[in-house]
This record gives structure tokens, sequence and C-alpha cells, in this order.
């Protein structure tokens, strides 16, 4: 029974994660409706550049919140210049744009900074901080850092102007332009909020996997799973839907001969699950188009 | 006659390939009421969504002096054009409080609240409904608050597509009589887009008629509304 209860609170610490990532991507996905297969290099390449601003002499918090500002310019810059021009472009040049952005990141992060894995540090120690190895400090860290920044992003979407435009933007982008929004720059905001969240996953998962440009590949999976199975209209939902596929993925590794080894399957196949039972995921609404 | 508040010259509009108006000409005068009627399909509503910039046109379109035919749909609605889509544009999802707080968002935070209490005095019923989500709305609340989320702009004109469409014959002559009040009131001048023919021309006082992408008549609304061919063919008797 203890087991259980560790193997639960792991999986919230990496299920933080998790949620992180799906948020971003949902935020993406409301904004251009496309699924933004480059955004855990957009992470990983925010945390190379926390590393560099670190090994610069930068302090910990310093380099966590610059990174945090830069991401945030990156992203709305890679809206304006690349999303914006094809706006109206179908489907499939999205996506070619997405694994050419995918590729191009990931061996720009391996150009500057090599290949090689490197060590990541945490501010908050590696102690146990619940019971013997049942929680270490980052892990605590890493569900404290994400819910303070959901609580923010909830703070800002419910009471703020910018926030109130930026959901109307998305929920209906036709009548927002109507009441003076300008839609184009809320779906920039969107973008450069989306890499801003990413940085911070990239950043409390570092000290996890270790740092090196692929980091980020199969924690994009879990992400876009947490995604899909809250839905990918419902930014609450897609943070329930993280959490859910960490602590799952770690319940797994009960299950005898399935193990450590089958964890990624977990994922995929809870992807298949919900889209089989439930396509809008389990807090997304269905989206109809009037003709 | 001064220069007017709205006009069109030689105006064009193209959904892709296809061709809807032809070289429209009119203008519309300050704190004046103009309605543009038609058959289905006549270009009234691609009418309205060439002036707030939503489809590519051709010609000329100018909002007090300046010319607004290749400006971004939100810079035209900063400059004060309130466009009420057809169909009310409301979003659902929102209640009707940040409905109307999206309808003030272009203006300083300071006269929101004061803002939404006028609405009130023109739609008591919103203030009831002021938490509930917009979607949850009837459609005669759904076009008061369509209506209301307009005025927050404190807009110089507002476009109006079918406000009487699916709507109870007696929301219908509230509906009105409350435009009435606007335009009287809070000097918003109107361009109305209507089916409802008889109506329109009893509200306002300058008429074009459309047929087929092309304005076919116009004059006073009541010149119109004495016509021989329109009481046939738009009024029915």
């Amino acid at each position: 029974m203890e087991q259980v209860v560790q193997q639960i609170i792991g999986g919230l610490a990496t299920g933080a994660i998790y949620a992180c990532i799906a948020l971003s991507i949902v935020m993406i996905y409301q904004a251009i409706d496309h699924l933004n297969f480059a955004q855990g290099e957009m992470a990983m390449f925010s945390t190379y550049i926390a590393w560099q601003l670190m090994q610069w002499g930068m302090p910990y918090w310093g380099a966590f919140f610059i990174t945090i500002a830069i991401s945030f310019v990156l992203g709305y810059v890679i809206e304006r210049a690349v999303f914006k021009p094809v706006h109206n472009a179908p489907v499939l040049s999205h996506i070619v744009i997405f694994i050419a952005l995918f590729a191009i990141i990931n061996s720009m992060a391996g150009f500057i900074w090599e290949f090689t894995i490197k060590p990541f540090p945490t501010p908050f120690g590696t102690k146990s901080v619940l019971g013997e190895g049942l929680l270490s400090a980052h892990g605590a860290g890493m569900i404290a850092v994400t819910g303070i920044m959901l609580g923010f992003l909830y703070l800002f979407f419910r009471y703020t102007r910018v926030g109130l435009a930026m959901r109307a933007a998305s929920a209906n982008p036709d009548s927002a332009r109507l009441v003076g929004i300008r839609v184009g720059f809320m779906n920039a905001l969107g973008w450069g909020m989306a890499a801003a969240i990413g940085a911070v996953a990239g950043i409390m998962i570092a000290p996890v996997v270790f740092l090196e440009p692929n980091m980020m590949v199969t924690i994009l999976l879990y992400g876009f799973a947490g995604a899909v199975v809250g839905g990918l209209t419902s930014p609450g939902g897609a943070v329930f839907g993280g959490f859910a596929v960490g602590v799952i993925e770690n319940l797994a590794s009960f299950v005898p001969h399935f193990g450590a080894e089958m964890k990624l399957s977990i994922a995929l196949a809870l992807i298949i699950l919900v889209l089989t039972l439930k396509p809008n995921g389990l807090f997304g609404r269905k989206i109809v188009n009037r003709v | 006659m001064s220069t007017p508040l709205l006009s069109a010259k030689n105006l064009r509009a193209f959904y892709g390939p296809t061709q809807i108006l032809y070289d429209l000409n009119f203008d519309m005068q300050k704190g004046g009421i103009t309605t543009l009627l038609g058959a289905n399909g006549a270009g009234k509503t691609t009418t309205l969504r060439a002036l707030s910039g939503m489809v590519k046109t051709g010609g000329e379109i100018r909002f007090d002096g300046k010319l607004i035919s290749s400006k971004d749909t939100a810079d035209i609605v900063r400059l004060g054009v309130a466009h009420v889509p057809e169909g009310r544009g409301t979003f659902v999802r929102q209640t009707v409080e940040e409905n109307l707080q999206l309808g003030g968002i272009t203006q300083p935070a300071g006269q929101i609240a004061s803002d939404i209490d006028l609405v009130f005095t023109y739609f008591p019923r919103l203030k009831e409904r002021f938490r509930q989500q917009a979607g949850t709305l009837s459609g005669g609340e759904q076009q008061m608050l369509a209506i209301g989320r307009a005025l927050m702009l404190r807009p110089k004109v507002m476009l109006l597509d079918e406000p009487s469409f699916g709507l109870a014959p007696l929301i219908v002559q509230e509906m009105f009589s409350i435009l009435r009040r606007l335009n009287e009131k809070e000097k918003v001048s109107m361009f109305l887009v209507e089916q409802n023919a008889s109506l329109a021309l009893e509200l306002a006082d300058h008429a074009y008629l459309l047929e087929t992408g092309r304005v076919v008549m116009s004059g006073p609304a009541k010149e119109l509304s004495q016509d021989e061919n329109i009481r046939r063919a738009y009024l029915g008797y």
C-alpha cells in the first residue's frame, strides 16, 4: 500500500511536467487549431538557454526568470515570422513547418551546445522530503512551481482584460475582431506564453532526465497524451490529463511483466483509448461548425 | 450638405473569385438611420461585412472622412464602428458580464462599469442574467446582449444585421423602439439591414434597395414605402 502511495506521489511530480507541456500544446492548439510538434524542442532550447546563463555565472532563479522572458519573446517571434504568413495555408503546410521547426531547433541546440549529456542543477536539493524515498525535494519543488504557475495563469485568464481578450479571440475569432480585438496579436501572445510555460517545464524536468537535445521527445509524447485525455479545447482538462498520465504511467510499473520498459506504451494506449471512446477528451467540447 | 459619416464609392466585394457587390454607391448622414433592403442573397450582409473589412473589397469606403477600405476589422471597430453580425456573434461560453466587458475591451477600463449600467437602462433583462453563460439566453435576450455589447464600444455608428431575425413579433417591436431611443438619446447613427421591410422603413430616414449586388433604388424612407413596386415586392400589400 505504501508503495502505491509512493508511486502516486512520484507520478504527480512527473505529471506536473506533463501538465505544463499539455497546457502549452493546448494554448497553441487554441490559437491555430493544430498540434505543435515542435513544442518539446522549444522547451528543450529554453532549458539550454537557462543552462548557458548559469554557466555564465548567473544565479539559478535569475536564469530561471530571464529564460522565461526570452522564451516568451522567441515564441512570439516564431508566430509572427513563421505562422502569420501561412495563416490560411492548408493543414499539411502547417505540419511540414512544425516538423521543420522540430528539426531546426533540435540540430541548432546540438550545434551550439553539442549532443553530450549535461547535468542540470536543481535549487531544491535531492533529499527525500516525505518518508524514505517517497518524494524527493526536487519532485516536491516541481509540483510547487507548476502549481504556482498554473495559479497565476488562472488568475490571468480569469481576471485580466488581456486574458479575457485572449479567451475571446480563441473561442470566437470573428466576433473578437468585431469588438476590436487584434486576433493575430493575441495568437502571438498565446505562442509566447506557451513557450514560456514550456521553458518552466524544461527547466524543472532537466535535473531528472538530464540536458541533451532529445530530452523532450518522450516527454512531449506524454504531454500529447495528457492534452488528448483532457481534451484539446480545455486548458484545465489538459492540466488534469497531464497529472493523470503521470500517475497512471507510474502505477503501471506495478503490473507484473509490464514494468518500466512498457511505460511509454501506456501513454500511446491512453491516446488511442480516449480518442476511441471520447474523441473530444474528458473535458473537451465538441466543435460544431456552422455551415 | 455636410460630409457624410459613412460613404461607399463604387464598392465591390468578392468571396474568392465570385463577385457579390457591383459598384455600390451610398452615403449616410451623421445621426441618421439608413436601411438597406433586399431579398435573400441580394448582398445585404456582404455589404455590412465589406464596411467592417471582413471581405475582400474594391472601391472606396470612407468613415468620418477617413478612408477605411483597406484597414483591418479591429482597426475599423476602434474608430467607432460597431457591427452586430448576423447570428449575433455572442461569445456563448462567456457570461453576460464578460460579453459586455468584451464589447468595451478597447475602451478605458474606468468607464466599463458605468457603461454597463447604461446598457442596463435599455436592457434591464440583461441585469437579471448578468452572471449567466450567454449561450443559455433566449434568442431575444441574445439579441439584446449583442446590441448592448455594441453599445459598450460607444460607437459612432452601429451596423445592424437583421436584428429582428428569429424573434417573436412582440420582442421585435420592443427591439425596434429601443433602437430608436438609442439613436435619439445616445446619438448612435445606424446602418440597418433588414428583411422586414415595413419595420425597417418605419425606423429609417433613408433607404437603399439592393438587387443581386446592385443598388436599384434609393431615397427617403417615406418615399420608398409609398413606391408601388417596393410595396408589392417587399411590403406585401
